[in-house]
């Protein structure tokens, strides 16, 4: 029961590996590399988003594609 | 006295209550399944030991995360956040342009009353198979319910009370279901739901990531509008983008 618990738990968070490894890759990217390329404030948070924005309809479109 | 900040509490308790709708509708299919054929005392029995076991962890591990600082809970808590709620929403992106099926109450229903009703019956004491079904449900769906309440507790600072009172009121609304309907809660738009639930979690770990990192939001707290606009314009292109593929796919 617990290992079932356990494998739930981590279902939770990675559905397909590719896409949660994406979205790893680019919060550190995003939350390490792009503030310390001197762009103006805002510039790292939006492309933060709009990042995530993109990986997450690649990843949708590359899964309806597999169909 | 605690003061609660209504203006995050606000839309933390909504997205608390919505996501465990979600999850609760799911355990109340698999109870009454239990209670339709193995009797109502096992079925309440295993469900209630889970609710008590949930209550403790979300006890212990809500406020034991305060006491960690806010900018390393926000950027941790918020990646796990973004992870969990971008894959609901890309779950629902697909079922919304029919790449992948909707969940059906009714078949998990009576898929969950065939495997009960093949099983040996107790006639006296409690019966192990019904406690543990229920408790096994109530427990795995219950885990990603704690896991929103202590995280967006957490991650908002403080936010514990309205996140738990969010999850309280679904589950009530739940349980007050089931004992009107005694089916499965299969009239709920449940894709819907996810969707929404989708949105709002992505929309905070964004925030919360780009908090913990220490970067700029435009507008300060006011963006959290705008990434709900943004997550769900998206999310709506995608949804069309991938009916365009699957109906190739289907020729």
């Amino acid at each position: 029961m617990l290992r079932t618990i356990w494998d739930e738990f981590i279902g939770l968070f990675v559905d397909d590996v590719g896409f949660a490894v994406s979205i790893l890759v680019w919060v550190l990217i995003a939350g390490v590399g792009l503030p310390r390329l001197g762009l103006p404030d805002f510039v790292p948070a939006v492309l933060l988003f709009l990042g995530l924005l993109g990986i997450l309809i690649e990843s949708a479109m590359r899964r309806a594609r597999k169909r | 006295m605690f003061a609660i900040d209504w203006g995050h509490g606000g839309p933390t308790m909504l997205a608390a209550f919505l996501a465990s709708m979600v999850e609760f509708i799911e355990a109340l299919t698999v109870v009454l399944a239990v209670g339709a054929t193995r009797g109502w005392r096992g079925a309440l029995g295993g469900t209630g030991l889970a609710l008590l076991l949930l209550l403790v962890i979300v006890l212990v591990l809500g406020p034991a995360l305060t006491r960690i600082p806010l900018d390393i809970v926000q950027l941790v808590v918020g990646t796990l956040l973004l992870l969990f709620g971008l894959r609901w929403l890309r779950k629902a992106i697909l079922r919304a342009a029919g790449v992948i099926p909707l969940h059906d109450e009714e078949a998990l229903f009576a898929k969950e009353v065939a495997i009960l009703k093949g099983a040996a019956r107790v006639t006296r004491g409690w019966d192990r198979m019904a406690v543990s079904t229920a408790f096994n449900i109530t427990m795995v769906e219950g885990i990603e319910v704690v896991f929103i309440v202590v995280a967006m507790g957490a991650a908002g600072g403080g936010l514990l009370v309205p996140a738990s009172i969010g999850a309280l009121a679904a589950l009530l609304v739940v349980v007050a279901l089931g004992l009107a309907l005694h089916r499965p809660v299969s009239t709920v738009p449940e894709n819907t739901l996810k969707f929404t639930v989708g949105v709002m979690l992505s929309t905070f770990g964004t925030f919360w990531i780009g908090e913990g990192a220490g970067l700029d939001w435009p507008g300060s707290d006011w963006s959290l509008l705008g990434l709900v606009v943004g997550f769900l314009v998206g999310a709506l292109v995608a949804v069309s983008l991938c009916r365009a593929p699957a109906r190739v796919g289907a020729i």
